[in-house]
């Protein structure tokens, strides 16, 4: 099988720092795959150079067995793959459905778009309203709703759903739980399960365990800036999983 | 068990609150509408065509400045080049018409491009040198106001020495007895199709989304930088139709004009309810702004107030304006 996603010997140096030295990743189709590791390990300069946010100084990336590279977010958007960073990358005193179609947005049919640049609220709005239904997303009731005005579940349900919406080939998730409460992380995690019920593949970098051993198919296992195993949740016990994340343990079968 | 209905606070003020938040002009719009009330009442000359018309004639130099300043601050930014580029903006027109013949719109069109340079200047110092917006148009208001008395060797050049294009600003047309300039007229145009820009497109909204959050929206996909340098360009492109309306306004164009033109378009962005944090605000306020302080110092001069008074009763608007704001910002859901 074809990874839809893959990256081989990437290297990321930051003056003296390696965050990555020569880091590997496959993503198959259909799959959740976690990405855990210690802090430090390179799992954000990873997601960010599949992500376009960074450029690596080595390595490649495939897109569907093809060789890409990217320069900006806006590349690896354009390649399908869409983020859904720490950070949330929205803005706050935007409206839900801005956000959503932020920076690709909509414009009229006829003169009212073409010449004088009109967007297509009504259209982008009720596009948010499905999109947000699609993944079953029912405590936000109104897209003209200013983002800074919803809860941090909230939040990461419009940054989910923007990904979702667009994401043709694959959806990367950064720590989409880490600032949740336990209710909302459920309501998150069900949407993540939701991403690959649509028949995207999914990256999850997680701290949480539990989390992570709920939903992915496989776990990548991050350290010292290289790919350490790649193991099975349902072989490989979570205590077992952070011993060789944190280097007490050598990965079995190698 | 029945089911526990949750408190939600919904006091007056928290409605007040929410109210603002969701349309900021409205703050404004309420505090011109009562200051016209107070100074109608406190003098009878108030609201007399000749009143209202000087102080239209008064605030659409630092109006046309305002939706300038209006787009750069809602990027988080922040220009006190404006004036200078205004300036310098006028007196290119007039000076090139003036000594080689040139016709009204050709000079008019020289000086927008010259302002749009100047714009672009900066937003080029701002996105490729990634240097604070405050810094980089300090150091321009220097530059260009230098060039300014270079160029124009320290001299008014006189109205009666232009073509008569390049005074249109300055004339006038009546309206049930209050002369109104075209100066004026272009101002409320002028921020009609900023308004529309603004809410309608994607660049609009891309300028909202850059001041809101630079990195958010960079990860997003929007070229910030891109978004910066145009909305600098097109700021300097408004500071020369300023000039324009400057040198209609003085009937002349003279190298020490405008010289606090720069803050005070600040003072009615501010006052206009627009968030020097970036991200919020509308240019419909900024005119409201304008027309605030044009109203608060000519009301109160009216009422025999001290022009010290005056300037204090503005500064006093500013910080007002800018308390309110952070409240208004703490809004809830």
């Amino acid at each position: 099988m074809t990874p839809v996603l893959q990256a081989t010997g990437l290297v990321k140096r930051y003056g003296k720092v390696t965050a990555l030295a020569g880091a590997d990743l496959e993503l198959l189709p259909g799959e959740i795959l976690a990405v855990i590791g210690d802090n430090g390990a390179g799992k954000s300069s990873l997601i960010k150079a599949l992500s376009g946010a960074v450029i690596p100084d080595e390595g490649s990336i495939f897109v569907d067995g093809a060789e890409v590279s990217f320069s900006s977010p806006l590349d690896a958007r354009r390649a399908g793959i869409e983020t859904v960073h720490q950070s949330l990358a929205v803005s706050p005193s935007l409206d839900i459905a801005a956000n959503l179609f932020l920076g690709r947005e909509r414009r009229r049919p006829g003169v009212l778009g073409s010449v004088f640049r009109m967007l297509d609220r009504a259209g982008m709005r009720d596009e948010a309203r499905r999109q947000l239904d699609a993944l079953g997303i029912m405590t936000i009731q109104n897209p003209g709703q200013a983002v800074e005005t919803l809860s941090g579940g909230q939040r990461q349900a419009v940054a989910v759903a923007r990904a979702a919406a667009f994401g043709s080939r694959v959806v990367i998730m950064d720590e989409p739980t880490a600032a949740l409460g336990v209710r909302e992380s459920r309501a998150v995690l069900d949407l993540i399960l939701q991403v690959r019920e649509k028949g995207l593949p999914v990256i999850l970098i997680s701290h949480n365990m539990p989390h992570v051993f709920e939903v992915a198919d496989r776990i990548h296992i991050q350290r010292l800036g290289r790919r350490k195993a790649v193991v099975d949740p349902k072989s490989v016990s979570m205590s077992d999983a952070v011993a060789i994340m944190t280097g007490a343990m050598e990965p079995p079968g190698v | 068990m029945t089911a526990v209905v949750e408190e939600r606070d919904q006091s007056l003020l928290t409605r007040v609150q929410h109210l603002l938040h969701a349309q900021a002009t409205i703050g404004p719009a309420v505090v011109l509408l009562a200051s016209v009330i107070v100074f109608a009442l406190l003098s009878e000359r108030f609201l007399t065509p000749g009143n209202i018309s000087l102080i239209l004639q008064q605030v659409a130099v630092v109006g046309t400045l305002a939706v300038g300043q209006t787009i750069v601050i809602l990027t988080a930014g922040i220009d006190l080049s404006c004036g200078a580029i205004m300036v310098l903006t006028s007196i290119v027109m007039a000076k090139v018409a003036a000594e080689t013949g040139l016709p009204g719109l050709p000079a008019l069109l020289l000086g927008f491009l010259v302002g749009t340079l100047c714009g672009l200047l900066n937003g080029f110092l701002v996105t490729r040198l990634k240097l604070p917006p405050f810094i980089v148009t300090l150091g321009t208001l220097n530059v260009f106001f230098a060039l300014n008395l270079w160029y124009s060797h320290s001299a008014t050049i006189r109205g009666t020495d232009m073509p008569s294009l390049l005074l249109f600003t300055g004339q006038t047309f009546t309206v049930g007895g209050t002369r109104i300039t075209y100066g004026s007229i272009m101002l409320v145009l002028l921020v009609a199709a900023m308004a529309f820009v603004l809410k309608n497109t994607a660049w609009g909204r891309h300028v909202y989304s850059t001041g809101d959050d630079l990195e958010a929206s960079r990860l997003s996909g929007i070229r910030t930088a891109r978004v910066l340098l145009s909305v600098y360009a097109t700021a300097g492109l408004i500071y020369a139709v300023a000039a324009w309306t400057l040198i209609g306004r003085i009937a002349s164009a003279s190298p020490q004009a405008g010289q606090t033109d720069n803050l005070d378009s600040i003072t009615a962005v501010v006052i206009g309810g627009t968030s020097l944090f970036g991200g919020r605000g509308a240019v419909v306020g900024s005119l409201l702004g304008a027309l605030i302080v044009g109203v608060f110092r000519n009301g109160l001069a009216l009422a025999g107030v001290d022009v010290l008074w005056q300037t204090m009763a503005v500064g006093v608007l500013i910080i007002v304006a800018v308390s309110l704001d952070q409240w208004i910002r703490k809004v809830k859901a």
